[in-house]
């Protein structure tokens, strides 16, 4: 018999193995898939399906009361990285009407080692799809994209998120 | 596209500790898509078990070198049988937090060894459907597994069946056993 002495927290696994699965995942579609905008469309749309389920697990974990205006939210997807992706984004740069800001990172489990092809991918394309499912099952609309990327060669990376409406009825899961 | 691509490559970055911990549900369920997206490339539970060893052989290639450098001062294995302990132990336990259950060989055919694990990490929210019976998502372990084993020197076939949980098949290539038993007679 083998020892089972765990060293890991049994809800949590190591990051490596995340960003090389991640990696791994990346660079099979971009093999098997002609078009770069395809990829990201695709990453996009598998951050959505994860996010659409996680925020499930999020409320949950968190017991979150139902959140009154951006700010809340804001402070709630930050809360999010941290439990997800053990790490922090600031959020700043809010527009003077409070609908809109930026999570803004210097270091994420998902980019690690990553050098990238001079193609137009997002590679972290799951991120914004992952935050608009998660919102959309709590009738948010929102719309997410990238500003600046560092594996782009920016200095940090600055996501930018967008209200857009309140759902009034919650759309069946999985659905566009 | 840009012109001022950024400084420092990967490589004049100090190699990262390995601590770092994410959420078991971000990742089950990251797992999750990569299997879907595998079973909608393919027609038949064969095609969709290669796609998903094809992916866990690009993890392992990259682990390999990842986990000799840190784990053991980098100073690769020459032994057979301390290559797969090397998987059973050091691998696993840094990859998924515990070591695999046990390492046996096979009575009846010296190139095959099983290495067993209770209760893959990887299935713990994979219930698989019954027309898929044989299907196992651990495969991409198995493809972990394979490129480790290959790229250090030891060329094998892994693959990954349902038995005492899940068992990895690693059948190595004849020309890896004589070489080791070449090693014994010295």
């Amino acid at each position: 018999m083998s020892r089972q002495t765990s060293r890991l927290d049994a809800k949590k696994v190591n990051s490596e193995l995340l960003t090389l699965t991640y990696g791994a995942l990346v660079s099979q579609m971009l093999k098997e898939t002609e078009n770069v905008e395809d990829v990201n469309k695709q990453l996009e749309r598998i951050g959505y399906n994860m996010g659409v389920r996680l925020i499930e697990d999020f409320l949950a974990r968190t017991t979150s009361n139902r959140c009154l205006e951006m700010r809340e939210t804001a402070d709630k997807i930050q809360q999010a990285f941290k439990l997800y992706l053990s790490m922090q984004p600031t959020v700043t740069s809010w527009s003077s009407s409070g609908d809109e800001f930026s999570l803004v990172w210097d270091q994420c489990p998902l980019s690690e080692w990553v050098e990238m092809p001079n193609n137009g991918l997002k590679y972290c394309a799951l991120i914004p799809g992952a935050i608009r499912g998660a919102l959309q099952m709590v009738q948010l609309d929102v719309q997410c994209w990238f500003v600046q990327d560092q594996l782009k060669g920016d200095a940090v990376t600055e996501l930018r998120v967008k209200y857009i409406k309140r759902l009034e009825d919650a759309v069946p899961a999985g659905e566009d | 596209m840009s012109s001022s691509r950024s400084k420092s490559s990967i490589l004049d970055k100090p190699l990262s500790k390995g601590k770092g911990e994410v959420s078991l549900a971000l990742y089950a369920l990251l797992f999750s898509e990569i299997v879907q997206y595998c079973q909608n490339r393919s027609h038949s539970i064969q095609e969709l078990q290669n796609k998903l060893s094809e992916i866990g052989q690009d993890v392992g290639t990259r682990l390999l070198d990842l986990y000799f450098v840190r784990e053991r001062n980098s100073k690769r294995e020459i032994k057979l049988l301390n290559m797969l302990l090397f998987v059973k132990s050091t691998l696993w336990k840094v990859l998924f937090g515990k070591e695999a259950d046990k390492l046996e060989h096979a009575n009846d055919d010296e190139k095959t060894y099983y290495i067993i694990e209770k209760d893959a990490l990887i299935n713990k929210f994979i219930s698989v459907p019954k027309d898929k019976g044989s299907l196992n998502c651990a495969t991409f372990n198995a493809g972990i597994i394979e490129a480790v084993l290959t790229k250090g020197g030891f060329p094998a076939k892994v693959t990954a069946h349902w038995h005492k949980g899940t068992t990895y098949m690693v059948k190595f290539d004849d020309s890896v056993i004589t070489r080791d038993k070449s090693l014994d007679d010295r």
